[in-house]
């Protein structure tokens, strides 16, 4: 009982907190539980580390779209930085430090910081445009990183760096060159340093960092701008300041689930399918369908939407068909105003209520 | 003359992504949203068309008409079970729903047709157009799609501006409250500007396809977001502004693939694109609004 006084003491947005993590925590232990006794399919283990990095995603684009109120549809762009800038760091240095214990984390920090750069500046770029066209210009931002990384071609011998953009052999590189970043090839050889108990963690970290800055005095002045841009300017916030804050830390975010995502693959290489719009779409459905500005909603929607297809597949050819059906009927039920109207008279504990008191009655 | 002919093969990209960025645009100024599923109706038309002339082994023209029957039904339908019951909801959600309608025909294409790319037979069958001692050759697709496009322009903006459901469209974009005060009737207008979007689209597919020949259930999906960005180039909202963004936008991506590079020739149009913005936040012929407090 007394551990309950101490937990009810702390203040509200603490205790969802521990509740959240607590969360976390447990289906973590329960995961490895399941994996130690064999109850886990090797499909369900390969996805244990792709749902904590999709997390991080939704998470880190509900800063953006639901927190800041902006519409991005880039997210994947930020997250392929990550990615690439952290794996061409490991893969330079796998050989000089050999500890992923100190490897890993710097990769993830290089990873984090490239990607907040790039953050910084489409921040800088989101201070002149509003609402759609400014969805298009992070849009365009993501395919046109897409595009670079697939000419660009990066090797290393004896006498340091080469660059080029027509392909490798116009590095010229010595007999002892590395090529490491091989345009359209990619990366090949990136140490498998992700493991599901690091993932989790950095879901975790990320989660706290969003959680505190939205409770904070920065994120309550973010999120006045998103409520009313002139109100908020008016009494003094500095728009500026705060919208190229909230883009930095949601793309250096991202960039931590890239790198996380190159760890866990063998061969890195920018697609449509990983870092295109569509990828950056179903981050944008992750946290509409999860509640913008939720972000325990995004993790949720993150999972739920990730495990779905997987288990729609003893349909076969069907299951992204169905998935395309369940979104739309999701949104409808969601968004609809009768169905708004709808839900308010039946819910769960009104249903319960009445069916009590017709019992009564009939009694 | 390698210059000339590729400005005009660009002209004649432009063209198709400036009858498509039309659909986009229309559809943003009267029901303010972006309509994802847009370029995913040009692939279904591109397969009525394969269907009906490789299959049926029918005329051309009757495919492309077809296709144009079908499309307009079709962005009907959408509009109707899938946008309407969402209408004042957060422009997001309508977002995503269209997000989820664009990957139900990509999977109902993908489950018809199947995975493999087909080849499209071209519908247009006027031989090229050699001047200059062959120096300069204008295919026949480019020959049909420049007029067309014009064609098409300079009857949408008649319409809008002296039809009385062309006036009603024009004041559903302005203020959907007070047209409906003056007796528009609102539903009808999208449901209007929905069906000329995606008959637009079938036309599009038609000229795309003919000149692009490989059809896959995503084929749609690039031209369309192109076309979207040509919408945004000229100013959303806009008629002739989505005509000078789509042929810019056709112009610059055969010009840099021509003689840039040709795997960085979306980044470069891309790139542009922000540039623009930059100067012009509202794209080149859109209305700067005024934020009232």
């Amino acid at each position: 009982m007394k551990q309950w006084k101490v937990f009810n003491q702390l203040n509200k947005s603490t205790r969802a907190n521990v509740i959240t993590i607590g969360v976390i925590a447990i289906i973590y232990v329960l995961c490895q539980l399941l994996i130690a006794v064999g109850a886990l399919s090797n499909l369900m283990q390969g996805l244990l580390v792709p749902l904590c990095y999709y997390s991080i995603l939704a998470v880190s684009l509900n800063l953006t779209v639901g927190i800041l109120g902006e519409l991005s549809l880039g997210h994947a762009g930020f997250m392929c930085i990550g990615a690439f800038s952290g794996a061409f760091f490991s893969r330079l240095t796998e050989n000089t430090i050999t500890s992923p214990w100190i490897r890993f984390p710097l990769a993830i920090m290089i990873g984090a910081i490239f990607a907040a750069l790039f953050g910084g500046l489409i921040g800088i770029v989101v201070l002149r445009l509003r609402g759609d066209y400014l969805a298009i210009v992070t849009l365009a931002f993501g395919e046109i990183i897409k595009n670079i990384i697939n000419v660009l071609y990066i090797g290393i011998d004896g006498s340091g760096f080469h660059f080029s953009m027509k392909d490798s052999l116009s590095l010229g590189l010595a007999k002892d060159g590395d090529i490491i970043l091989n345009g359209a090839k990619g990366i090949t050889g990136t140490p498998n340093d992700t493991t599901f108990t690091i993932a989790a963690l950095f879901l975790i970290v990320v989660y706290l960092i969003i959680t505190n800055l939205v409770n904070s005095r920065s994120g309550r002045a973010i999120q006045a701008i998103r409520d009313n841009r002139i109100a908020a300017e008016s009494v003094g916030i500095d728009i500026t300041k705060f919208k190229i804050l909230a883009f930095t830390l949601s793309a250096a975010m991202a960039g931590i689930a890239g790198v996380l995502y190159s760890h866990n693959i063998s061969t890195l290489v920018a697609t449509p399918k990983n870092f295109g719009y569509n990828m950056s779409i179903m981050i944008l459905v992750f946290v509409v369908l999860g509640g913008m500005g939720n972000i325990r909603g995004s993790i949720i929607a993150a999972v739920l939407l990730t495990l779905l297809p997987e288990y729609l597949r003893f349909m076969q050819d069907y299951r992204m068909l169905i998935y395309a059906i369940v979104l739309i009927v999701m949104m409808i039920f969601n968004w609809n105003p009768a169905c708004i109207a709808w839900r308010k008279n039946h819910t769960i504990k009104g249903t319960l209520l009445s069916l009590l008191k017709k019992n009564r009655k009939e009694a | 003359m390698s210059f000339v002919s590729y400005l005009i093969k660009g002209v004649s990209l432009g063209s198709v992504y400036s009858i498509i960025a039309l659909g986009y645009t229309m559809v943003y100024g009267i029901a303010k949203m972006l309509n994802f599923a847009h370029g995913d109706v040009i692939m279904v038309g591109g397969y009525v068309i394969f269907t009906v002339m490789s299959m049926m082994g029918l005329n051309p023209v009757i495919a492309v008409l077809i296709s144009i029957i079908f499309c307009t039904l079709l962005g009907v339908t959408i509009e109707r079970v899938a946008y309407k019951p969402l209408r004042g909801a957060s422009s997001l959600a309508v977002l995503i729903t269209a997000i989820g309608v664009s990957y139900l025909l990509q999977n109902i294409a993908l489950l018809v047709f199947g995975a493999d790319t087909k080849s499209f037979s071209s519908v247009i069958t006027l031989p090229a157009l050699k001047l200059a001692d062959g120096a300069l050759t204008i295919s026949g697709e480019t020959l049909v799609t420049i007029p067309i496009c014009i064609i098409i322009m300079v009857a949408l903006t008649i319409f809008v501006k002296k039809s009385r459901t062309g006036r009603s469209m024009l004041a559903v974009s302005e203020d959907k409250a007070a047209a409906v005060l003056m007796g528009v009737n609102v539903n009808k207008t999208i449901a209007i500007t929905f069906a000329i979007g995606s008959s637009l689209a079938a036309v599009a597919s038609a000229l795309m396809f003919s000149a692009y020949p490989s059809l896959t259930s995503t084929s749609g999906s690039m031209p369309g977001i192109k076309a979207f960005v040509a919408a945004v180039f000229g100013g959303i909202g806009s008629i002739p502004g989505a005509m000078i963004g789509g042929i810019l936008l056709g112009v610059i991506e055969i010009l840099s693939r021509a003689y840039i590079s040709s795997q960085l020739a979306d980044a470069i149009v891309f790139m542009i694109l922000i540039l623009v913005l930059l100067v012009k936040p509202t794209g080149i012929l859109g209305k700067k609004m005024q934020e009232k407090v």
